[in-house]
């Protein structure tokens, strides 16, 4: 029998990028399987955002967590493919 | 847990890696930058770049011992100041440039990361130049300098870069290797993150920016002809040449190599170059500076002279010059390895030829351009536009500066209206994909986003068309002085030639040329276009069915343009409007077509086809083109009166089926569905009357409008494949066209009316609607049905209804053809009917096994009862 778990999930701001993506990497210890990112309030991404997003997507691997982008605009989007962390996440609406 | 110590190539590889990964990320999040922030880092680079232009200079020269300061300061000045004011208002992000009349939008894409070459000739200029453009088209760039003049290079490299992230830019937008090796560039021109290599320098550097797979900018060394013709402004020519050859030293590859002057002005030429301070060699000077300048193994110029003052060339070449001679001039008698000044020389040294004519002088700027500078620059000084023009097609430069120092009017946007650059593409020729002046749009991908444009429909017809009955009368209004009737014996002899002269006016003289009624042959329009110059005609009337007016058609187009090939013109084509053959324009003769229809089917009257019968090869040739549509069309019952039974069906199942290809067409248009449909309605309403009782003048009257209507809408529309089988069929087993149609219809409609098993290209069709237009056809003639595939099934009903009420017979078997016959013939039917162009606007585009199935079909004739295969579609 699998326990019904409930997902961490973490509004990032678009103008604190990089603390933001920091608390999530604090807070992996306490997902069960999966972190949401809400994304729908960042507009654009630079390289320090990038790194962290990195960052936390390697801690994510090394715990088996699935990161949930919510809400990601097509332009952040192609940013991710563009520097291929695309598939390093899930996305969703 | 010990760590593993690196190995040097290990350690170099993640120093490369750590680049490319930085360039990549600065290159994507530059996606996201507007216009307007670009604009504003650009322009702040640009500023930044002019503050440091003198800084620069006096850097390179330090560094490279190559060049002037005063002429550094102002290459870096151009690079700046000029490339900006080319670019300021280009607009490089998002949409660049629209075409709303061709529905295209050109939208501008990033390239990426690009590895760059920089040349030692010149090292900061082409720096600023390559980094503005890079921000503009929202790029990253990884530099590699020259190892001689990496600091400048990089110095160069650092200003932009700061200047850029302090207004906007991402940071990592520039890098610049800490070092020169051919193993770095090699590494980096092959990684995958590399997007374009930018490679601005020697032979070599060049080569390998090619040879590494990656789209690459490759540009390399040139070898400049100018040519100094004598209608030649001479002072003004002697003193471009000596500012362009010295500028810099000479170390622009544009800058001029070899001057061909004419015999007339030679020595006056000479004269004037000494006058203006260039010393002239003589024959044994120009020896020792060949000596001197060029490697007699590679045949190349040493390096140890790039870019050196002329009065230190010649100190190394052991030639006494005055102290400020600022350019030599050596004698060549030729061109080649035996000649060895006739090479690139990046110096203040000019080769120079004495032509004794124009051809001689063009002759040796050829075996120049031939001789290292293929695709690169040449020059020419003259007042001759034709000798202009003549050197601008034998010469192979993408270059050609009329009038202007060649390496500054090279460079563009100073002498010229060129676009500025530092970079110059030579072409294929040059081992180049280019041979444009580079500039930002080679660094921009542009994407087109294509709109599907309006196909552009037509409607055309006569005209004049003149209808009911005694419409012949209306022949009165049109005046002619010699009018010629072209029909055939019979209506000859039942007096129909002679209704029609009684209508002519009384001051045409008028002749008839009566040919046999069939398909006619190029020896019989022959005989009428010697009829037609006979009688000098200016007005024919085809009087007859539909092989008669074409045999009228044809013929007028021989007499009007006797030159046209008519087998050209029957070439095929996809679209009328795009083919390759056009009818003629150019008349010789001018003549009015009236064409009188005496049969309810074809409707040739009005259409712009007309069908030959080609004799020698025993097949149809079909013409098609709107001039050949009949000035005036006359649908007069009267003719029609005594068609027989057969006769009465048969063309009027050819105008139904006219009708009902017509309406299904991917050409269709609400212009040709109304007359499709009307035709139709006619047609079911008074065929079978006008077959029963052929003297019912209205059915008569109404059939024979039918048609004309029918051939209105295929006029336009274009027919079927009920046609392409028809076609075929006939002609292989003699059988009349209407009959041939009719024994393919009703298999045609339900093969129209079901899912295409492979969709064809047609932009006129915005969906497949086949089966709803034969619905809506039913629904209009009130056949009954609920759904789509009840009505056409209600539709192919009645149309079999149709044929029987006609006699017509129902299978091809009923022909009496034997299955073994058929079955022989079947490959080729289906092979002349896939060639026939006649489907080309049907709405299903048929495989060959399709054509194949419909023909079984028509052997064995249909069980009514099948469905369509449309399915249960709801109306």
């Amino acid at each position: 029998m699998r326990m019904a778990t409930i997902a961490i999930q973490l509004k990032i701001e678009g103008e604190r990028i990089v603390p933001g993506l920091a608390e999530a990497g604090e807070r992996l210890d306490s997902a069960e399987g999966e972190m949401i990112l809400d994304f729908s309030s960042v507009r654009q991404l630079d390289a320090s955002a990038l790194r962290a997003m990195e960052r936390l997507a390697a801690a994510a691997d090394d715990k088996s967590i699935k990161l949930v982008l919510r809400g990601t605009s097509i332009d952040v989007y192609r940013v991710l493919k563009l520097v291929k962390l695309a598939p390093r996440f899930s996305f969703a609406n | 847990m010990t760590k593993t110590l690196s190995t040097p190539k290990e350690e170099r590889l993640t120093y490369l890696e750590g680049l490319v990964d930085q360039a990549r990320t600065a290159a994507a999040v530059f996606t996201q930058c507007t216009q307007e922030e670009v604009d504003r880092i650009v322009k702040a680079m640009v500023l930044a770049g002019i503050g440091q232009a003198q800084h620069l200079a006096r850097l390179a020269i330090d560094e490279t011992r190559i060049g002037v300061l005063e002429d550094k300061i102002l290459k870096n000045m151009v690079a700046t100041e000029f490339v900006y004011n080319y670019i300021r208002d280009k607009v490089t992000v998002g949409p660049i440039r629209e075409f709303p009349e061709r529905g295209l939008v050109e939208v501008a894409e990033p390239i990426g990361v690009i590895f760059s070459l920089i040349p030692i000739t010149n090292p900061t200029s082409t720096v600023l130049f390559k980094c503005i453009m890079a921000i503009k088209a929202r790029n990253a760039v990884i530099f590699s300098p020259h190892p001689s003049a990496w600091r400048c290079s990089s110095e160069a490299v650092r200003i932009m870069y700061e200047s850029a992230v302090k207004h906007g830019a991402p940071e990592g937008v520039f890098t610049c290797l800490d070092s020169h090796t051919l193993e770095d560039n090699a590494y980096l021109m092959h990684h995958k993150d590399v997007a374009l290599i930018d490679a601005t320098g020697g032979p070599s550097a060049v080569k390998a920016a090619y040879s590494s797979g990656k789209p690459a900018l490759g540009v390399g060394p040139g070898n400049t002809p100018v040519y100094l013709e004598k209608t030649a402004d001479l002072n003004m020519a002697v003193v471009d040449i000596i500012v362009s050859k010295t500028f810099d030293n000479g170390t622009i590859c544009a800058s001029e190599q070899t001057v061909v002057i004419d015999d007339e002005i030679y020595d006056l030429a000479m004269k004037k170059f000494d006058d203006m301070g260039a010393h002239i060699c003589t024959e044994k000077e120009s020896e020792l500076l060949g000596r001197a300048l060029v490697d007699p193994q590679t045949g190349c110029m040493q390096p140890i002279a790039v870019g050196q003052k002329a009065t230190d060339i010649a100190r190394l070449a052991g030639v006494a010059v005055k102290p400020n001679s600022k350019l030599l001039l050596a004698r060549i008698h030729g061109v080649g390895r035996e000649h060895p000044l006739s090479v690139e020389k990046l110096c203040p040294v000019l080769s120079v030829y004495r032509a004794k004519s124009a051809d001689e002088a063009l002759r040796v700027c050829v075996d120049v351009n031939h001789a290292g500078g293929l695709g690169h620059t040449a020059v020419i000084f003259s007042r001759n536009d034709e000798l202009i023009r003549k050197f601008s097609e034998v010469i192979n430069a993408g270059r050609i500066i009329v009038n202007a120092p060649g390496s500054i009017g090279a460079l563009g946007g100073i002498y010229n209206d060129m676009v500025p650059t530092f970079s110059f593409g030579c072409g294929t020729a040059g081992g180049n994909s280019t041979t444009d002046n580079i500039n930002v749009y080679h660094y921009l991908n542009i994407k087109r986003l294509a709109r599907r444009t309006p196909a552009h429909m037509w409607f055309r017809v006569p005209n004049h068309i003149y209808f009911d009955l005694n419409a012949v009368e209306n022949l009165r209004q049109f005046p002619s002085r010699s009018t010629v009737i072209i029909t055939n014996p019979a209506l000859e002899r039942i007096g129909h030639a002679d209704i029609v002269r009684r209508y002519l006016p009384p001051q045409a003289s008028v002749h008839i040329s009566v040919i046999p009624d069939a398909e006619p042959e190029f020896k019989v329009i022959m005989q009428g276009v010697e009829a037609l110059n006979v009688y000098q005609a200016d007005q024919i009337i085809a009087l007859g069915g539909g092989s008669m007016i074409d045999a009228a058609k044809i013929m007028k187009i021989k007499y009007e343009s006797p030159e046209a090939d008519l087998e050209e013109l029957a070439a095929p084509f996809l679209d009328i409007r795009k083919r390759v053959v056009q009818y003629p324009t150019e008349k010789t003769n001018r003549a009015r077509l009236i064409a009188i229809a005496t049969t309810s089917g074809t409707g040739s009257e009005v259409t712009p086809f007309a069908v030959l019968f080609d004799k020698e090869r025993g097949r149809k040739v079909t013409l098609a083109d709107y001039s050949l549509t009949p000035d005036v069309a006359i649908v007069d019952p009267q003719f029609v009166m005594s068609m027989p039974k057969g006769l009465t069906a048969d063309t009027g199942i050819d105008c139904l089926t006219h009708a009902l290809e017509a309406a299904v067409s991917t050409y269709a248009s609400p212009y040709t569905d109304c007359n499709a449909v009307q035709a139709i309605r006619l047609v079911f309403k008074y065929l079978t009357v006008a077959y029963e009782h052929p003297h019912d003048q209205e059915a008569r009257t109404m059939m024979h409008n039918a048609a004309c209507i029918a051939a209105m809408a295929f006029s336009n529309a274009g027919v079927g494949v009920n046609h392409a089988l028809a076609h075929a069929f006939g002609a292989r087993f003699g059988v009349a066209h209407g009959r041939a149609n009719a024994l393919m219809l009703p298999h045609v409609i339900a093969y129209n009316a079901s899912i295409p098993t492979k969709f064809r290209p047609s932009p006129n069709q915005r969906a497949y609607i086949a089966h709803k237009k034969y619905a809506t056809i039913a629904e209009l003639l009130g056949l009954g049905g609920h759904t789509i595939d009840e009505k056409v099934k209600s539709l192919v009903a009645s149309i079999e209804q149709l044929l029987n009420e006609l006699a017509m017979p129902r299978c091809i078997a009923a022909l009496g053809i034997t299955k073994e016959a058929f079955e022989q013939a079947l490959p080729d039917l289906v092979s002349t009917a896939f060639d026939d162009p006649s489907w080309l606007t049907n709405p299903r585009m048929p495989l060959m096994s399709e054509l194949e199935e419909l023909f079984r079909s028509a052997y064995q004739g249909r069980e009514t009862a099948k469905g369509t295969g449309a399915g249960q579609q709801a109306a």
